[in-house]
């Protein structure tokens, strides 16, 4: 891990992120959201310094692996009532912009 | 057989209430309309509420009379009105987790606490306000407005479930329900003056709980008294088919070890929770809550270190924004909530749904996690937080082996004047001491402590073992019992 002192994000960086999680920033939030993540990564770094060795992760809250459930068929939630929260719906369909190319 | 007046019923708790509707004293109706006239009295300041159901729940109350005439209401919850975080999936009522994104969300099916709580003959008064998608300390992310402390209308309430908290505290619901990552019931109930209780994680079916961090999330309640938090736990627990980390195992009855007092029980008070960043009226308020607890009995340990605690913070801020980073990639504008529309192409769409529906702080985390998991930092960052946590785990197994329960401060200061703290990371140190249960998974629970600066409520934090609520009710009961701190503020908030 880098060293706190070192925790510098780019504009770039910062932008790269945002188009990973698909969210469109203003130049504005890009200069906040730089200044702000770097200040929080400078006081997570401390995690580098503790020693892991040999530790293993966890990664639940409880100590819980794989419930199994009934394989039954149950009904399920009407139609009408899951499109009706829908942005945009056309008869029984979300309606989203093009996916693929209609060329 | 006596009435009651308006005004004794606003202090009712659950367990009073159960009393009164069953000798007649009062009925469902008369106590619904009691607290929703309070609600229409108090919440142009206190704004606890994004949603109030009213018709819904006088029919509710009627409903509730009928069977506690006719000597059927044997559900132990029947016609109590209490609220619900904006969190919590409301079949037919809208539910927003404060953010614009689900500004229009009106959910086709009911979280499992809901429908718990109805079966238990729970009112619902309506939805709480929230910081958006539970992540704050304030309540001043919320999307649609701040909610004010009861006790000082200026400060914050706490957060995330600042309305939650603010709503018991003005006396606007007898109970409410919050949820926990990283300290959202424990620190906002520190804040208001009243208990707040986090379960063990998996003891409480998170089925309907929008997703923040799902290892670390847990639905809990607001109260008056610890016994009004047992009875409250005692609805809503228990293995759920539809949530997979709900641990299987029988519920105890909460309320039966209530009264055995504290001789003998062994209290660690860790040296890593009573050090840097604790305001001095916090630390000389825990220390007098710490004497009356020894003074009756309770054998207090100060010796125990753990010094991998410190760490939690750092650790919370990696696990929790990577967990919510992928939780909230479904809200993509295209099955329901927010949608934009118009750019020109499907990706656009979704990355301008996004940018408008989300808040500040969600972005802010939202990219923090996906920087924590990305090719390249995910072995620095997140792998080394999930290790630390095992580090974390097994320190409090440790004190665990001779010790019953660990006591600390809930939250670092009183609550704070609104617009006070801009710094995210001076905002994120308000949950130093409440993380640590949840990265462990443990049971805590916030009780009122005394009053600090400004005449502000300090909350008192037990810290149990897995699973065993039932001592760390015990505990926070014998202590509610020797304090006797009020947990509404005097003056009532509408009359001022």
């Amino acid at each position: 891990m880098s060293d706190a002192e070192s925790t510098q994000f780019s504009s770039e960086q910062v932008r790269h992120l945002a188009s990973l999680v698909r969210i469109e920033l203003t130049d504005s939030e890009v200069e906040e959201f730089r200044s702000e993540l770097a200040s929080i990564l400078s006081h997570i770094d401390a995690l580098s310094e503790i020693d892991t060795t040999g530790v293993p992760p966890t990664n639940n809250g409880a100590d819980l692996l794989n419930i199994k459930d009934d394989d039954a068929s149950r009904p399920a939630m009407p139609r009408d009532q899951i499109l009706a929260n829908a942005p945009q719906r056309e008869d029984e369909y979300f309606r989203v912009h093009a996916v693929l190319d209609q060329s | 057989m006596t009435t009651s007046t308006d005004s004794d019923l606003l202090s009712i708790t659950l367990a009073q209430g159960r009393r009164k509707l069953l000798s007649g004293e009062t009925s469902s109706q008369q106590l619904t309309q009691t607290f929703l006239d309070r609600i229409a009295a108090t919440d142009d300041q206190v704004k606890a509420f994004v949603t109030v159901t009213a018709e819904a729940a006088l029919e509710q109350a009627t409903q509730a009379d009928n069977l506690l005439s006719s000597g059927d209401a044997t559900a132990p919850l029947t016609g109590l009105p209490i609220g619900l975080k904006d969190v919590l999936m409301t079949r037919g009522v809208r539910t927003t987790a404060g953010s614009r994104m689900l500004d229009s969300l009106i959910p086709p099916y009911d979280a499992t606490v809901v429908s718990r709580l109805r079966d238990a003959g729970a009112i619902s008064l309506g939805k709480l306000n929230m910081d958006e998608f539970a992540m704050g300390s304030s309540t001043e992310h919320s999307a649609w407005f701040p909610t004010a402390n009861p006790w000082d209308l200026e400060r914050v309430p706490g957060g995330s479930s600042g309305g939650s908290a603010a709503a018991v505290a003005a006396q606007q619901c007898i109970a409410t329900l919050g949820s926990d990552t990283g300290g959202s019931i424990r620190q906002p109930a520190s804040f208001c003056g009243v208990v707040g209780l986090k379960p063990t994680y998996g003891r409480v079916s998170r089925y309907g709980l929008i997703a923040f961090a799902s290892s670390l999330d847990q639905i809990g309640p607001f109260t008056h008294t610890v016994e009004d938090a047992a009875l409250l736990l005692q609805a809503i627990a228990g293995p759920d088919p539809l949530d997979s980390t709900c641990y299987d195992e029988p519920v105890p009855d909460f309320s039966e070890q209530l009264d055995r007092g504290l001789d003998g029980l062994r209290v660690a008070a860790p040296q890593e929770f009573f050090g840097d960043g604790m305001d001095e009226d916090v630390g000389s308020t825990v220390e007098t809550a710490l004497d009356l607890l020894a003074a009756n009995g309770a054998i207090i340990d100060r010796t125990p270190s753990m010094p991998s605690v410190p760490m939690a913070l750092p650790v919370y801020y990696i696990l929790a924004p990577s967990e919510c980073s992928a939780n909230l990639a479904r809200f993509d504008g295209v099955k329901y909530g927010y949608g934009a529309r118009g750019g020109e192409s499907m990706w656009a769409d979704m990355e301008a749904t996004r940018q408008h529906g989300f808040g500040r702080e969600v972005k802010r985390r939202i990219l923090l996690g996906a920087y924590a998991l990305s090719a390249g930092y995910y072995d620095a960052y997140y792998l080394q937080a999930q290790k630390v946590r095992t580090l974390i785990r097994r320190e409090f197994d440790r004190v665990f082996a001779e010790h019953d329960v660990i006591v600390a401060p809930t939250a670092p200061t009183v609550a704070f004047k609104q617009g006070e703290i801009t710094d995210p990371y001076q905002m994120y140190l308000n949950d130093i001491f409440t993380i640590p249960a949840n990265i462990a998974g443990l049971p805590a629970i916030s009780v009122p402590g005394g009053f600090g600066e400004g005449g502000m409520p300090v909350g008192l934090q037990f810290v149990g073992q897995r699973l065993d609520e039932p001592t760390l009710l015990q505990v926070a009961n014998a202590y509610e019992q020797l304090a006797q701190w009020p947990t509404a503020p005097p003056g009532s908030v509408g009359s001022t």
